[in-house]
């Protein structure tokens, strides 16, 4: 197992310097110009400097180098500095964002935590909703509860999330003035009447995206425990007087959650990257949201450290999912 | 032991079948004649099909005329509980802020909306069941065929989708006009990055079947590897490609509403279901149907979409056939 760990991780080596030039590449073609928003009356020889400024009069390649150790060798040392005291990036320069002139992590350290709060704990929501949905539709297969389970989670499955959004708008904070449409996030939780209103707030944005979560998950769930109710094991621990509670929840249920724990794996990066629609529907500014602008006003270093980090998390979830079954399944041999 | 056989000769006779033997597909369609879903799904899928297509042929309202003077009408049905909404017989859905006919945009953008769909699908089946076949089938290929499906796999996929639309709009608008260039491109985009779930079943399944004795019967006779693909390799691995058909369909249509809907689709005044969706969002609490018409057609299309690949991947699936 250690080996082909080590074997994948030196492996996702390459995969990345690969996905990380083709991001560069597709945005070198950007028509996009920084300087579009400098006002015409500056004359055109000082905007060239300022685009030399920006690194933009360097070649192509080495503005790939410069940007590959910024964000491997330095950035890293500016973590380190920040937890230890150190200050090993003294300095040095760091990825710039062309919007605010800021350091580009900076802004996205500031964004994640909105970003986990509503769409991580969207996921834990849908996970939690998913799991008994799928497993009491499987045991009681085409029950009342099974078949309008079904038809709920293809509703789920079919519905966009710009659409429901927008809807929940509609009925809840229009019609029925519930909840807020927008999510504040400058709204500092303090006390209970504030946690009230911050829990207030987020419901909307996570039923949305936990409806998605729920409708994927409870799909699969419910077709691994019927591969597996099927089988002989099943019928042996019946057969040996096992109560029914015991063999579902205990024989089935851990044999069957192998691939779906999977499946959930391989869903952790969606978190970071897939909630662009609907934190853009409800205002939450947190990375999604923070990549729509950044492409908007072509600030080039922001997008590609952000779909690039989008590919660590991808390619890392993979690596994890891949693990977690051979840990979970002892008869995956990965050697 | 002898004496069950009363006629030693008899056994040896051609038995002449009683009926002639049933296709496949006739097989397939049986099954899929008791999916419920699966007939409402595809049932709701033809009939959007032939309204966006015949449409514009039978309501001949233009969907890019403003009116001005009849701007904001509700839709026919708010009368019956509202007796002070403007409503009116020439425009049966109501209207926009320009007065452009609702009805009509819905046709128009269901146009849109499929005509992407369907052109993304097919593009990513085409690729997905070539990069599949291939390195299914030649061995040199399938070691970096596979990398790099797992490469484009590891993409992040809307993050992508959102760069490559603006950074290409303008080259694709030059060349193809406003309309044409954004058609090409998000078809492509869409086509460019949902094949590869395709190529990696096709792969399992040629590579699995390129094992089986008629592929070395046709292998022996000489039949050159093209011949074999056409011939004996792709016919059976529709039904895969079948089912991730429906499956790519219902991501096109989803794919296409939200690059709309995120501003970065089509042309402001070329109506497709999520530019309609996303432009009334601004004003829902006073027009909720301008968001609710077009948000529920996309998502019953593509229920339809779903309920059918379901529906086919269990009347495909032989080993359920029949039960």
């Amino acid at each position: 197992m250690q080996t082909y760990i080590i074997r994948r991780l030196v492996l996702s080596i390459p995969t990345l310097l690969f996905i990380s030039f083709a991001i560069f590449m597709l945005l070198q073609l950007a028509p996009g110009d920084p300087m579009s928003q400098v006002p015409l009356t500056v004359p055109p020889e000082v905007k060239e400097k300022m685009r030399e400024a920006l690194g933009l009069g360097e070649p192509i390649m080495v503005q790939y180098y410069k940007w590959m150790v910024q964000f491997f060798w330095i950035e890293p040392q500016v973590l380190i500095d920040h937890w230890f005291g150190t200050s090993f990036a003294e300095g040095k320069q760091r990825v710039i964002s062309w919007q605010t002139r800021s350091p580009v992590m900076d802004i996205v350290v500031q964004r994640i935590p909105q970003t986990l709060w509503v769409v991580g704990l969207s996921y834990v929501v849908g996970i939690l909703i998913a799991l008994p949905i799928g497993i009491y539709s499987a045991y009681r297969q085409y029950s009342v509860f099974d078949q309008s389970g079904t038809f709920i989670t293809m509703i789920g499955f079919s519905i966009p999330p710009f659409f429901t959004g927008p809807l929940l708008i509609v009925i809840f904070s229009v019609q029925l003035g519930w909840f807020p449409s927008i999510y504040d996030t400058t709204h500092v939780v303090t006390d209970w009447a504030s946690f009230k209103v911050q829990f207030m707030q987020m419901i909307m944005p996570v039923m949305v995206l936990a409806l998605q979560t729920t409708a994927q998950l409870s799909r699969y769930m419910r077709s691994s425990m019927l591969d597996n109710l099927g089988q002989d094991y099943v019928r042996t621990a019946r057969a040996k007087g096992l109560r029914e509670g015991v063999v579902v929840m205990q024989h089935v249920l851990r044999n069957s959650m192998i691939p779906v724990i999977t499946v959930i794996a391989l869903g952790v990066p969606a978190i970071f990257g897939g909630a662009i629609i609907t934190e853009n529907v409800f205002k939450v500014n947190g990375i999604g949201q923070l990549l729509l602008t950044a492409l908007f006003a072509s600030d080039i270093p922001m997008v590609m450290t952000l779909t690039f980090i989008f590919a660590i998390l991808i390619v890392f979830f993979n690596l994890i999912a891949d693990v977690l079954y051979g840990v979970l399944d002892p008869r995956i041999r990965y050697d | 032991m002898t004496d069950q056989v009363t006629d030693p000769l008899a056994a040896l006779q051609d038995k002449e079948p009683s009926k002639p033997p049933r296709s496949q597909w006739i097989d397939v369609w049986d099954q899929l004649k008791h999916h419920k879903g699966a007939m409402f799904g595809g049932g709701f899928l033809i009939f959007i099909t032939l309204a966006v297509l015949f449409g514009p042929y039978i309501y001949t309202v233009d969907a890019t005329q403003i009116d001005i003077r009849n701007k904001d009408m509700r839709p026919i049905y708010v009368g019956l509980w509202d007796s002070s909404a403007k409503v009116g017989w020439n425009k049966p859905l109501g209207s926009d802020q320009l007065g452009r006919d609702i009805l009509a945009q819905l046709i128009a953008g269901g146009r849109a909306s499929m005509a992407v769909g369907w052109a993304a699908m097919v593009l990513a089946l085409v690729i997905g069941a070539g990069v599949g076949v291939v390195s299914g089938y030649f061995k040199k290929a399938d070691f970096w065929l596979m990398r790099f499906t797992d490469l484009v796999l590891s993409l992040p996929i809307l993050p992508l989708l959102l760069v490559a639309v603006t950074l290409f709009r303008q080259p694709l608008n030059e060349a193809f006009g406003p309309e044409g260039g954004m058609f090409v491109l998000i078809v492509s985009v869409i086509g460019l990055t949902s094949w590869m779930q395709t190529a990696r079943i096709v792969r399992g399944d040629i590579l699995a079947l390129k094992e089986r004795e008629f592929i070395l019967a046709a292998r022996s006779i000489g039949t050159t590897p093209g011949k074999i693909i056409a011939r004996h390799l792709l016919p059976n691995v529709v039904s895969p490609i079948m089912v991730s058909a429906t499956l790519g369909l219902a991501t096109a249509i989803i794919t296409e509403s939200a690059l709309s809907f995120l501003g970065v689709g089509f042309p402001s005044d070329f109506p497709t279901w999520g530019k309609l969706l996303a432009d009334a969002v601004q004003r829902m609490e006073q027009y909720p149907e301008r968001v609710v018409l077009p948000g529920i057609l996309i998502s019953l299309t593509v229920l339809g979409v779903n309920y059918l690949g379901d529906g086919l991947r269990d009347a495909l699936d032989p080993r359920i056939r029949g039960r």
